[in-house]
């Protein structure tokens, strides 16, 4: 069941997406920005949480989820350290996936060469 | 009061015109699986062509393109009095590094899209007017380095819009001169830079369509001329939205031009192979003319066409401060004498 | 002067207008379908590695949702680097630019395309072209989430 409401929730998310490049003329950076902003502040306002309560890694997995590892991070990192936490919380909930990004991004831009197109 | 002007923007080349007497085009591999596959000298079998990088297999091509025009006209760098050349690169570095290797006189040139009619705009009236002989006008464009350039990295996986175009990669040449055999450039009309205010980078077409008709219009309007004494009237790359535009931008004028009318950029490739509006790049009028159109000059199956190069004049910077996309077109006439 | 300018936007427009009416529409709802189709799919694979760090390795929710992230930022890098991402992201548009894995493609094209710039402006530097963005405004408005917590939230 869990794997259903992923599915969806994550379908969904992507289709605003989708409308947003089609319908807008927003790029694809900006739209990344926008929606890791977005899901920081829905989180913010206590929104989020219930869609990732019900989509699991359905609203995890997108960009927004990304927003709110950050929030959550840095809500929790002020509970824990005060306001050091704000700076310290949302980077350390978050480490993992950064470092990820840079180290496998890195390799594999070494590694590989961008193909030919047609 | 100049002798060899007509109206405001154009130049009636009547004591020597210029004759085209060689012509080179080498193409990348999707151009050379398309509908003129046969018009072109070469085909190269990868982007790459065993070159380190996309500038440099650009660079390569233009150089070949430039060698092989000279070659079909049994002549050396050394009896050339200039070269003519434009590109897309950033300070035009595939003429400038092209010219380098080729060590002949240069003059290298920027109007996007629209530098192949641009080079031959300015080679024509030196040799009709005596102060040269044989005037070489290359041009290239490449798919990847374009795209690196102006839109997203390659591996991007984001979607193109109906409205995008598709970079041509190749270079075409041709070598003017005061004495041979060939199609005779008869008149050069200057275009002006014209904006209606088109934003949207994936909608060049629509960019340079008011360009193109402004100029077909003041050529026209100079000479007299009208769309029947031509047998075809080219643009660059407008594509399919371009090309639409212009005629219903022509047809305000009073300039009815739709039978007789082809874009490049609708030439080069089928509507399979997934280029959206079309095809786009100096390469792309370049190798449209150097390798199709003059050959059916040569053929005799058409005497006469105005030749109008198009060219989008924006930067990644401009277009990012949220100004518009001003449009050129240059336009030579070619006619089949004797 | 102004009357001329007045003129030429009138002209301006009327042109845009009809340009724009020329171009097809984007296919928005086959788009949308092939959007929710692959994003779908990836949240569900990301959904499957969650569940198997969770029961496997005894995970709790943090670390497993961190996990699913580096393995589905691992295979992005790699489809991106074998040339395959872009081929998806031409079908499935925002299904392969939204999911995590859109944000290690915009991590890798740019990166591997500048290799021949050298290794530190080149690789290094264009790395971030893209996802730069992404973290300054993440982790900024993340800033500012903690600091009105810690002020106005008790």
């Amino acid at each position: 069941m869990d794997y259903i409401k992923a599915f969806i929730t994550g379908g969904v998310i992507c289709i605003i997406g989708q409308i947003l490049i089609d319908k807008t003329n927003l790029t694809p950076a900006r739209i990344l920005v926008c929606f890791v902003t977005a899901g920081a502040i829905l989180t913010a306002l206590g929104i989020y949480d219930p869609i990732v309560e019900f989509g699991g890694a359905g609203a995890t997995v997108p960009l927004p989820g990304f927003g709110y590892a950050l929030a959550k991070g840095a809500i929790k990192g002020v509970k824990e350290l005060g306001v050091l936490g704000a700076f310290t919380g949302g980077v350390t909930a978050t480490a993992g996936g950064i470092t990820a990004a840079i180290v496998f991004g890195y390799l594999a831009a070494v590694l590989f060469d961008p193909k030919e197109k047609s | 009061m100049s002798k060899h002007r007509m109206g405001g923007q154009t130049l009636y080349l009547t004591q020597n015109p210029p004759k085209i007497i060689s012509r080179a085009s080498i193409v990348g591999k999707k151009e050379g699986e398309g509908p003129l596959a046969e018009y072109f000298d070469k085909i190269i079998e990868d982007d790459l062509w065993g070159e380190k990088s996309w500038e440099k297999a650009e660079r390569r091509m233009l150089i070949e393109t430039a060698e092989l025009t000279l070659r079909k006209a049994k002549m050396e760098p050394r009896d050339i009095n200039y070269l003519f050349g434009g590109d897309l690169l950033d300070q035009i570095v595939t003429a400038t590094f092209a010219a380098r290797s080729l060590g002949i006189p240069f003059y290298g040139l920027y109007g996007a899209c629209s530098s192949m009619t641009q080079t031959m705009s300015l080679a024509a009236p030196l040799i009709d007017g005596g102060y040269a002989d044989n005037v070489l006008c290359v041009t290239s464009s490449h798919f990847c380095s374009a795209e690196r350039q102006f839109r997203y990295p390659l591996e991007m996986g984001v979607q193109r819009p109906p409205t995008a175009q598709w970079t041509v990669t190749g270079a075409g040449g041709v070598l003017l001169s005061s004495d041979g055999k060939g199609p005779c450039i008869t008149h050069v009309t200057t275009g002006k830079v014209i904006d209606f205010g088109i934003k949207d980078t994936n909608y060049m077409g629509a960019a340079m369509a008011p360009a193109a008709a402004d100029t077909i219009r003041a050529h026209f309007e100079d000479t007299g001329r009208g769309p029947n004494d031509y047998d075809l009237i080219v643009t660059g790359d407008l594509a399919k939205y371009g090309r639409k535009l212009t005629i219903d931008l022509l047809k305000k004028d009073g300039y009815d031009i739709e039978d007789r009318f082809i874009d490049c950029g609708c030439e080069i490739f089928y509507e399979s192979q997934d280029v959206h509006a079309g095809a786009s790049g100096c390469a792309c009028s370049a190798v449209v003319l150097a390798g199709y159109l003059l050959r059916k000059m040569e053929d005799g199956e058409i005497n006469r066409i105005l030749m109008a190069s198009t060219g989008a004049l924006h930067s990644i910077i401009t277009s990012q401060q949220g100004d518009s996309i001003p449009g050129i077109a240059h336009a030579v006439a070619i006619e089949k004498k004797g | 002067m102004d009357s001329l300018d007045v003129k030429q936007k009138k002209i301006n427009k009327e042109y845009q207008d009809y340009a724009n009416s020329l171009s097809p529409k984007s296919k928005v709802f086959k788009n949308c379908m092939m959007a929710f189709i692959v994003g779908g799919l990836i949240c569900t694979i990301g959904q499957l590695i969650n569940n198997l760090a969770k029961i496997y390795y005894g995970m709790n929710k943090e670390e497993a949702s961190t996990i699913t992230s580096i393995t589905l930022i691992f295979i992005a890098a790699l489809l991106t680097g074998l040339g395959l991402y872009e081929k998806i992201g031409k079908r499935a548009g925002a299904g392969s630019i939204v999911p995590i894995t859109g944000f290690s493609n915009s991590i890798v094209a740019p990166a591997m395309e500048h290799k021949r710039e050298g290794y530190v402006l080149g690789v290094g530097a264009k790395l971030f072209s893209i996802a730069g963005p992404v973290l300054v405004y993440g982790i900024s408005t993340s800033v500012i989430v903690g600091l009105i917590n810690y002020f106005f939230v008790k």
